[in-house]
Parts: structure tokens; C-alpha cells; sequence
């Protein structure tokens, strides 16, 4: 049996796990972001600015990022190893899944990185 | 066993029995790719949104510059479709879990909720291009 080096948790339970559980995170943090917008109107860069300080919406949006870089591997993850396939792309399908995953980890390695920097930065 | 006897078993001996492009999509079906798609898109989306965060919090001088950009209307089209992948990602997540709670994972049930989900996304979209606009 081959164990999968690729996924993020060497095992699909785990996966499945961090995906839900990543996928809640997320849901909450984008409809917590929704309701400010909607009950702001016409919001202001004090009032902005203000949600972002408070230590707990910091925190919060920590959680999101993180839970953000380890959605989007898995979900990614899958659909390489779907779609990259020798029976659709040939003999070199390895390679090139192998440089899309890779493309995918520094990407949202700097979302990580960015995403940090803009949330205890500001 | 020889390494070209491995070669010639693995290639030959595995049959491609689903020919996708000759199988009419289910609904339930469009929905799942559709989820996928809707992933792919946001992940690359989300440089966007990271930056458009940056800008916002930076100063209020970008804050106000940021506003005015987002007035014009080829923004206001990019922001909806952001907001719109976001909304029928997270529906259709929410799909997910409900099934993992054990609800319509029947036939009946996954075709009820991919409707639901494309029908509240639908609405939803809708709503999101009228707060945008």
C-alpha cells in the first residue's frame, strides 16, 4: 500500500475532519463580516478600522486564515490528484501535479503570511 | 515478476468504465463540480480580497480611495462574483454537513438539497447584486 505524502493529514479521516471543521470556521467568519457590512451602512474607516483592533476580531480573523490555508489544500489537493492525471495530461502527469501543488502551497503560504502581517499589523 | 509485466498489468488491466462526456450531468452532479469550481475560483480570489482588507486597514485615506474604486462598475461586477462563489461555496457546504449529520442522503434527499442549494443561492446572489448596486 502507498501511503499519500500530498494531503495535508496523511489520512482521509483526519482530512475530512480539518475540512468541516476549517469549512465551519469560515462560515462563521464570513457571515459575522456579512452582518457588520449589512447592519453598517455607509461604514466609515473609524468604524472599519475599530472591528480590526478589538483582540478578539484578531483572533478571529487568525482562525480564519489558517483555517483558510488548510480548506483550500485539501480541497485543492483533491482536485489535482482528480483532474492531474496520467490518463488525462500522460507520462508526465506526476510532474506537472506535483508543480501545481507547489504553486498552490506558496500561494497560500503568502495568503498566511499577508494575512497576518494586515491583522496584528494595523 | 518482471518490471514489464507490472508495467503492461497496471496499464492494461485497469478499464476507464465512465466515459464523463457521454453522461448527462444529474443535478446533483452539477451541483458537486459546481462546488469544486466555485473552490478553485475563491482560492484564487482570495488575493483580491486579501488585498482589498490591506488597503481598507491601512489608512483612511486608502480606505477612501478604496471606496471610490469600488463605485466603479467593472469592481462592483468582480466583488459580485466574489460574493456570489462565496455564497453558493458556503451553501453547498453546508450541504455537506447537513448529510454528514445523516439528512438526505438518500436519492430523493440529494436532489432536494442540490435544488435548495442552487435555488437559495440563486436568491441569495440576487440579494448580494442589490446591496452591491
Amino acid at each position: 500500500m502507498v501511503t499519500a505524502v500530498t494531503n495535508l493529514g496523511r489520512s482521509g479521516l483526519y482530512d475530512w475532519l480539518v475540512q468541516r471543521v476549517s469549512g465551519v470556521v469560515l462560515l462563521a467568519y464570513f457571515s459575522c463580516l456579512a452582518a457588520f457590512l449589512i447592519s453598517t451602512p455607509d461604514v466609515s474607516y473609524e468604524q472599519w478600522h475599530g472591528l480590526f483592533q478589538h483582540t478578539a476580531m484578531r483572533v478571529f480573523s487568525v482562525a480564519a486564515i489558517l483555517s483558510l490555508a488548510m480548506h483550500a489544500w485539501i480541497g485543492l489537493w483533491c482536485v489535482v490528484t482528480d483532474y492531474l492525471t496520467p490518463r488525462l495530461l500522460g507520462p508526465r502527469a506526476n510532474l506537472y501535479r506535483g508543480l501545481a501543488s507547489a504553486v498552490c502551497g506558496i500561494t497560500l503560504f503568502t495568503y498566511v503570511v499577508w494575512g497576518l502581517q494586515i491583522v496584528w499589523g494595523s | 515478476m518482471s518490471p514489464l509485466l507490472v508495467k503492461t498489468t497496471v496499464t492494461d488491466n485497469r478499464p476507464v468504465n465512465l466515459d464523463l462526456a457521454t453522461i448527462k450531468m444529474p443535478i446533483t452532479a452539477i451541483v458537486s463540480i459546481l462546488t469544486r469550481a466555485s473552490g478553485v475560483f475563491l482560492f484564487a480570489a482570495m488575493a483580491v480580497m486579501i488585498w482589498l482588507l490591506d488597503m481598507s486597514l491601512a489608512s483612511a485615506e486608502q480606505f477612501e480611495q478604496l471606496k471610490d474604486l469600488l463605485n466603479a462598475p467593472l469592481s462592483k461586477l468582480v466583488l459580485w462574483a466574489i460574493l456570489a462563489a462565496v455564497i453558493y461555496h458556503a451553501l453547498a457546504g453546508i450541504k455537506h454537513l447537513v448529510a454528514d449529520f445523516g439528512y438526505g442522503e438518500t436519492l430523493e434527499g440529494g436532489v432536494l438539497g442540490a435544488r435548495l442549494v442552487l435555488i437559495l443561492s440563486i436568491i441569495l446572489a440576487a440579494l448580494a447584486g442589490m446591496w452591491i448596486w
